[in-house]
């Protein structure tokens, strides 16, 4: 029971399907304002995922990839943690010559 | 855009259909002759038409907007003058024929020949996003979108939002029509604020569920017209905002009865 004053003064009670509406709404419209249904959107969540894994080892469970609103405009931001890539081949030899890997990266 | 000399034209659209966009245009019409504004308020809905009858005009129509772009009357003999203000004028939608009978460049030539004389013209727009809706926007120097506090209409919102940057015509301001205070208390309602978040543009009015609204269409008296009505207020108030006066939104609570009433319920009264 919501208490007297709660009631008296009109204040209490925001869990209603008043959240769920809202809820629903926000993503409903992610999804219009992009023209990209959701089992689309995962896709490519996972094909940026996999690009991006050739290159760097990504720690995945840390890995945020979403839409979000920004005024009217939508944005894909993402955060991808790399695992720490110490002591393996690759690094020492970037180390060794910052100037080739550069290059290897205009190549990528 | 630049602004043309004039009245301004504002469109009155939603997307979703029955949220209050004929309601909205008549009372906005009413509201803005009764502040001393030179007003025509144009029914865009062609083949639905239904701003005559909530005007309580419907006795009076000779010649509608269709005539008018067939060349079959002059615009003059199209438009219905109030009978409480004479600064009011209606221009009809036909009854009897489509919206491929006029062209969004129909609508620019006939709002322009009302521009010089008038302050504002008010178009119902019709529901949906086809030929209605770019006949009704294409003239258009400000939109205001009608919702109401339910998903399904937001989200037509929401795309119309869209359409009309695409055409340059947006953001536009809201109206959210049909809000119940005490629904929104109990949260089993979006708010205002849920919903000017989540369509990110700027909120012109907030009109209240009101049981006049429907005896006002019945007897073609606006709610405008009544001094009591909470709805007839909100209108009323949109008005003036329009007129470019800083009218402070009525809280939420205001509109479903104030402190007294829920006293009142709170010990078992209604
Ligand atoms: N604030 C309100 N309180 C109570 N009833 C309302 C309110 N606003 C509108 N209505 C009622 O809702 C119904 C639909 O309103 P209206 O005809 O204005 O909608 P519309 O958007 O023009 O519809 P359409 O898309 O069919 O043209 C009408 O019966 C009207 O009386
Ligand atoms: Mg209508």
């Amino acid at each position: 029971m919501t208490g007297f004053f709660e009631r008296l003064f009109g204040t209490g009670g925001n869990k209603g399907s008043g959240a769920a509406a809202r809820e629903r709404l926000q993503f409903i419209l992610v999804h219009d304002r992009i023209n990209l249904p959701p089992e689309q959107l995962q896709a490519m969540k996972a094909e940026i995922l996999a690009v991006i894994s050739r290159y760097v080892s990504v720690n995945s469970e840390q890995v945020d990839i979403a839409l979000q609103q920004r005024d009217r405009d939508s944005l894909l931001v993402a955060e991808i943690p790399f695992t720490k890539a110490i002591d393996t081949d690759e690094a020492r030899q970037r180390m060794a010559d910052p100037e080739k890997t550069d290059n290897n990266m205009d190549d990528a | 855009m630049t602004a043309k000399a004039g009245a301004r034209v504002v469109t009155i659209t939603s997307g979703k259909g029955g949220v209050g966009k004929t309601t909205t245009t008549a009372n906005l019409g009413i509201a803005l002759a009764r502040l001393g504004k030179k007003v025509v308020v144009m029914d865009a809905d062609i083949g639905l038409r239904n701003l005559d009858i909530v005007m309580g005009l419907e006795n009076r129509i000779v010649y509608d907007l269709v005539d008018v772009i067939e060349g079959r009357c002059q615009l003059r003999q199209a438009m219905i003058k109030h009978k409480q203000f004479p600064e009011l004028y209606l221009i009809p939608a036909a009854q009897t024929r489509d919206k491929t009978a006029i062209s969004p460049s129909d609508m620019v030539s006939i709002t322009d020949k009302l521009r010089p004389e008038f302050d504002f013209i008010i178009i119902d727009c019709p529901a949906g996003i086809e030929r209605g809706f770019r006949n009704a926007i294409a003239a258009a120097d400000e939109v205001l979108i009608v919702t109401n506090p339910e998903v399904s209409a937001v989200r037509d919102a929401d795309r119309i939002i869209g359409l009309l940057e695409a055409n340059n015509k947006g953001p536009g301001k809201l109206i959210l029509n049909r809000m119940k205070g005490d629904m929104v208390k109990k949260g089993e309602m979006l708010s205002p604020d849920d919903v000017t978040d989540i369509l990110s543009i700027k909120l012109i009015g907030i009109v209240p569920e009101d049981e006049n609204v429907i005896p006002a269409s019945n007897s073609g008296v606006p709610v405008a017209l009544n001094e009591n009505s909470k709805a007839g207020i909100a209108f009323r108030n949109i008005a003036r905002r329009l007129c470019g006066e800083e009218v402070p939104l009525m809280p939420v609570q205001d509109t479903s009865g104030g402190f007294l009433q829920r006293l009142s319920r709170l010990f078992g009264g209604n």
